[in-house]
């Protein structure tokens, strides 16, 4: 995996989305910051809720709203798009950042022809005719594997299989040629086999073509596969990121742990139970104090009550960080389970 | 689609058939003078009546006098009882005036229903939607008849704006024809547009919230595009059905507008019927409008197959 260097594509930094709710304000993103290098996978990782997706979305503006609280920064090659205009928003959007979305079965519009929809993502950027639009539409599925791209160009999306309007999703991603992709658990309504395909299909477009992704998931097994850097989210926050190495093989964080842990392993033997974080994540509208996993975590002691910031706390520093009071000692010893890396049940 | 029409013929012939025999029985079973009587005349002798009952044969069992009554509808000889009239020639008479009534009205409102409707929903929460919203709970809780009694009184027997009803027809003089159907086209259609502009409101705001609408926006289209090619669109699919529903049941005759204007339409023909419990012109119409009503909700089916291709009838699946 080439984690190529440089100058940040995309970077984000202190972003902060609430949504108003009757109940008060719901903050599912609370100051997270990263960037997106050329040619990179950075993975965010998390659960339902963690604000993985509303990060996402907001780099684009998808989360604008009467009832939304947007703070921070967007930066796409330098170029401010928090707080840009609709004009501005709509030029960015589909031409240089595209998104792939979850659900393929809904993520296209059922009235009308795959095709149809591809060339309008063309002709809402590109001064092109119907006729050039269907013929780019036919390279772009048969670039995806969709066989016989002429026939099915013309296809209504209920007409294809799920991976089939997952590739369609991607090909229509990848009408403009985007600089970067973000692709939103984009495997997570498919069948196994078929997330094969479409993960070895991301992969394919990030190496060849060199498409800054930003994959977003809450399965570590699609991370393993192709992510050159990991953000692990919970509740609205980052609590750990480095690259996939760190991450898998020496995780500081106790809810990674955890993630780790409940992976099931086919070279180990079957443990009693499938491993589980126990507890379920917070309600955002009550946070506990101080660290956010604070309940759900077997090793918590008396620091935990205060908020611990993102930082470097391994003794040799660098871009491996987290947010765990525990010393490095600590972590290397509480994380082992049963001889792998995991979280304890909470007594 | 050649088996879905004629699947669609045959049940529309057996929706026709229970909906005569329905009307045939229940005027049968409601007191109502004697028809021969009625038309004897009012100084008839006894003899005079008993032979018309033969002649005509009240007197035979009710299946017979069903088919009969059947027959004459469909070859043209059907006598109402009150006053002798050919019922098929007073309902095609009433047409142009009910059918003029109706497709006027149905364009105002299909226009101002979808206008309101798209302007409250993309403006939802605004002044704008508060005020149409206002408007169209209005428009839906006033009764018809009252409605049009104000306009009558204001626009017409106080300031003479209007004429105060009646039909002129088309070819006469357009001019006149129109002033004469303003009021009962605006009255009409102000309870639909209310009712459509909230069923395509609630539908739109559905919608805005579909995953498709959200690819929309990501693939850069304009926020107008995003309402009109793919909010609008698909929110329009119920509101074919509402209409085809509604527009054939108009078309049997809008009974409280045209007895109101004195359209002179089938529907007033209807009511006058009504009146005096006179069963031939009943029958009549109320077949020519169960006929409109499913015929426009075989319309629907076929619309349908073409606002939404995940609809297809029966044999054309690729």
């Amino acid at each position: 995996m080439t984690a190529a260097g440089g100058e940040p594509l995309l970077s984000v930094s202190g972003l902060r989305v609430g949504f108003l709710t009757e109940d008060g304000l719901v903050q599912a993103v609370d100051g997270v910051s990263f960037e997106l290098r050329p040619g990179e996978v950075l993975a965010i990782v998390g659960e339902s809720g963690s604000g993985k997706s509303v990060t996402a979305q907001t780099t684009i503006g998808l989360t604008r709203s009467k009832n939304s609280r947007i703070e921070g920064s967007v930066r796409l090659a330098g170029e401010e798009l928090i707080d840009a205009g609709e004009g501005q928003l709509g030029r960015v959007r589909g031409e240089r950042i595209a998104m792939v979305f979850q659900d393929p079965m809904t993520s296209f519009n059922p009235v009308y022809r795959i095709g149809d929809q591809i060339v309008e993502a063309i002709r809402a950027h590109r001064d092109l005719s119907r006729a050039e639009g269907r013929r780019r539409a036919v390279e772009l599925l048969d670039s995806v594997g969709i066989p016989d791209p002429e026939r099915r160009v013309d296809g209504y999306p209920h007409e294809f299989s799920g991976g089939m309007r997952q590739r369609a999703m991607i090909a229509m991603a990848l009408a403009l040629e985007p600089e970067v992709l973000i692709a939103d658990e984009p495997t997570t309504a498919l069948d196994v086999t078929i997330q094969a395909q479409i993960l070895r299909l991301l992969r394919d477009l990030n190496r060849e073509r060199g498409l800054a992704t930003i994959l977003i998931t809450h399965d570590l097994g699609v991370v393993a596969e192709m992510a050159d850097r990991v953000l692990v989210m919970y509740a609205g926050k980052i609590v750990e990121q480095g690259t996939l190495d760190e991450i898998f093989y020496d995780p500081q964080h106790p809810y990674t742990w955890g993630l780790i842990g409940s992976l099931t392993r086919l070279d180990r033997p079957r443990p009693h139970r499938l491993p589980q974080i126990g507890g379920a994540p917070p309600s955002l509208l009550d946070l506990p104090q101080g660290c956010a996993f604070r309940p759900r975590c077997p090793h918590e002691f008396g620091r935990c009550a205060e908020a611990p910031e993102l930082e470097a706390r391994l003794p040799e520093g660098g871009e491996h960080r987290d947010r765990c009071w525990l010393t490095p000692e600590q972590k290397r010893e509480k994380r082992q389970v049963e001889g792998r890396i995991g979280l304890e049940a909470p007594a | 689609m050649l088996r879905f029409v004629a699947r669609r013929l045959v049940g529309m012939m057996l929706v026709l058939f229970a909906v005569s025999v329905l009307v045939f029985l229940i005027f049968n079973v409601i007191p109502s003078s004697d028809p021969a009587q009625r038309l004897a005349g009012k100084n008839a002798t006894p003899q005079l009546v008993e032979s018309i009952t033969e002649e005509w044969g009240f007197d035979e069992p009710l299946p017979s006098q069903y088919l009969t009554m059947m027959k004459k509808i469909f070859s043209g000889d059907l006598i109402s009882y009150e006053g002798r009239e050919d019922v098929d020639e007073r309902i095609v008479e009433g047409i142009p005036a009910t059918f003029s009534l109706c497709i006027g009205a149905a364009a105002i409102w299909m226009f101002f229903g979808i206008l309101f409707g798209y302007l409250s929903a993309v403006r939802a929460g605004g002044w704008l939607d508060t005020s149409l919203t206002v408007l169209a709970v209005a428009g839906i809780s006033m009764p018809v008849f009252w409605l049009a009694a104000i306009f009558l009184n204001y626009l017409t027997y106080q300031t003479g704006v209007f004429p105060s009803g009646g039909y002129v027809e088309l070819t006469d003089n357009p001019l006149e024809w129109a002033s004469h159907l303003i009021l009962p086209w605006v009255t009409l259609a102000i309870l639909y547009t209310g009712f459509y502009s909230r069923v395509l409101r609630s539908n739109m705001l559905d919608a805005m919230s579909e995953d498709y609408v959200r690819t929309a926006r990501a693939k850069g289209l304009s926020e107008r595009r995003v309402m009109s090619r793919h909010v609008l669109r698909n929110s329009l699919i119920p509101i074919v059905t509402l209409f085809g529903l509604d527009f054939g049941a108009l078309l049997g005759g809008a009974i409280l507008i045209e007895a109101i204007f004195s359209l002179n339409g089938v529907g007033q023909y209807g009511y006058e019927a009504l009146q005096s419990l006179d069963l031939p012109p009943i029958m009549a119409i109320t077949l020519f409008g169960a006929f409109f009503i499913v015929l426009f909700n075989a319309l629907v089916d076929i619309a349908y197959a073409y606002l939404d291709p995940r609809i297809r009838l029966g044999t054309e699946a690729p």
